[in-house]
């Protein structure tokens, strides 16, 4: 079985912890450097980055973590967690605070507006076979990237969803909305780079789709509906 | 509301989890709330403390204040409209703050009606005292719920109280036959399809914080325990001896709940916590989670 971390300083962790669960991995909460012995992965959820970066100081979580990233664990930000694996910011709003990298990005926070700008979008996403509700929440925009950045999925011409090597960056919440298949896309990655066979467990790309959101139902339950 | 309306006013609120919300009046305490991890800050005139020692009508903050203190940080800013004043969320709105808190605090402008908040674009937070109260906010649009507790006492007694009421209503839901939920829906004057959703999930559908007295990194990692999703802290930090240190400590407790060594870490050198009132030496009129219903 596949071993998921999700960083769970803050924020939107157990969304992740159910999907990842509810396709097959087991998924466990990273706070200090000893839970990140064993994980084949990180996910990095969506929250407050500036509330993560600053519980994360004055302790060795995320020298420790960006040592793996370094070596290759394959980790995926979403939202807050992009923020902190951008190697650029285009603002100060994080100074002095230290964050991972990983991702030769610049981003902007909050680039999309306040809450009252926040909003959905259909995503034609790499790997997807139709449309990926994205879901932008005071969401941070990828305003410059690297050559060679796959670019996964994009929203007006800006990337939204970027990949380099084993880091994932989205700057929406796959972990909303209860369609599993980013993460399961994700997961298949993670699972062909574990040398484990027992990490096995994921059905081949197309099955994914329709089986998988119909696990979900019952397994994680979507606010206020 | 749309569905897609509802996604992203729930969703905002899953991003406060894990956290904590504090009441700011300044600029500068709202700066030194971001500095110490705070998920989203309160804009207000005056902190529940202050409002119940100096009387008189409390009412949403002049919107030069909130329009600085939403200038002054990066983090999402809620700030209080009245209960049942929807022309005061209407200018909350405009102020383009992040979330509304239709609150007890202030004094109620309706002893009837709540807020319809399902006409609005902005999420809206409610107090609740039981399931029923939380269902029927959730049924008016609210798209987070917090327990009243007794705002500006530091006595966490009745967020106690309220927390471990609506869990208790959960698990009795939980346990109930499909065909007894309706009778349950009737009781607790909630709609009927909320009640099944809450007997399904086991949980409310909304995220679900604290509020009201918490005062100390260990109230904060008590209501964390038992399951609240997050904490709000009004008076507690910027009344005591030492805000920075105190915001700070509260923070790592929520983080860290379920790990003593660090609550216990987290609780040292704060200096004086906020003094505090017993609530039951707050006579009944000045009980502020009476309003509402």
């Amino acid at each position: 079985m596949v071993r998921v971390g999700v960083l769970a300083l803050q924020g939107a962790f157990r969304e992740h912890l159910l999907m990842l669960g509810s396709l097959g991995a087991e998924a466990r909460k990273v706070t200090r450097p000893q839970h990140l012995d064993g994980l084949d992965a990180i996910v990095l959820p969506g929250g407050e980055s500036t509330a993560m970066v600053r519980i994360a100081s004055g302790t060795d979580l995320f020298a420790h973590l960006r040592e793996r990233i370094a070596h290759g664990l394959p980790v995926f930000g979403t939202c807050a967690g992009l923020i902190l694996l951008a190697d650029r910011l285009s603002d100060d709003s994080l100074g002095g605070y230290e964050r991972l990298g990983g991702l030769d990005i610049t981003v902007a926070r909050n680039a999309y507006g306040r809450q009252g700008e926040s909003f959905t979008a259909g995503l034609s996403v790499e790997g997807c076979d139709s449309s990926f509700k994205g879901t932008f929440i005071r969401a941070p925009q990828i305003i410059d990237f690297a050559p060679g950045t796959e670019v996964l999925a994009r929203h007006e011409d800006r990337p939204v969803f970027v990949r380099q090597g084993n880091v994932w960056g989205a700057s929406f919440h796959p972990e909303l909305g209860g369609d599993l298949r980013i993460h399961a896309e994700f997961l298949r990655n993670v699972t062909a780079t574990v040398t484990t066979p027992a990490a096995a467990v994921l059905p081949r790309s197309g099955a994914a789709r329709g089986s998988l959101r119909g696990r979900l139902r019952p397994a994680v339950p979507v606010p206020g509906s | 509301m749309t569905e897609t309306q509802t996604l992203l006013n729930t969703g905002l609120a899953q991003m406060f989890k894990g956290g904590v919300i504090m009441d700011v009046v300044t600029e500068e305490q709202a700066r030194i709330a971001e500095a110490a991890g705070a998920s989203a800050v309160m804009a207000l005139e005056r902190v529940p403390a202050d409002i119940r020692a100096q009387g008189g009508v409390a009412r949403m903050s002049d919107p030069d204040l909130i329009d600085s203190i939403v200038g002054a940080v990066s983090i999402p800013v809620m700030a209080k409209a009245r209960i049942g004043h929807f022309v005061e969320a209407q200018i909350l709105e405009t102020l383009g703050v992040d979330y509304i808190d239709e609150s007890e605090v202030l004094s109620p402008a309706d002893y009837v009606n709540h807020i319809d908040k399902s006409v609005f674009q902005v999420p809206f937070v409610c107090g609740a005292t039981n399931l029923g109260e939380a269902l029927r906010r959730i049924t008016e649009g609210a798209s987070m719920i917090r327990s009243k507790g007794e705002a500006g006492t530091g006595d966490v007694s009745e967020a106690m109280r309220h927390l471990r009421t609506i869990n208790a209503e959960i698990r009795a839901l939980t346990a109930k036959s499909e065909d007894e939920l309706y009778v349950a829906a009737k009781e607790i004057a909630a709609p009927y399809h909320l009640v099944k959703q809450v007997a399904s999930l086991g949980r409310l559908p909304v995220v679900t914080f604290v509020a009201g007295g918490i005062a100390t990194p260990a109230d904060a990692a008590m209501m964390m325990q038992l399951g609240a999703d997050g904490v709000f802290v009004g008076s507690g930090i910027f009344k005591s001896g030492n805000p920075e240190a105190r915001a700070k400590a509260i923070v790592e407790a929520t983080t860290h709940f379920d790990d003593a060594t660090a609550v216990a870490k987290a609780s040292r050198g704060l200096g004086d916590a906020m003094v505090g009132i017993n609530v039951a030496d707050v006579p009944a009129p000045h009980r502020l989670a009476e309003r509402g219903w």
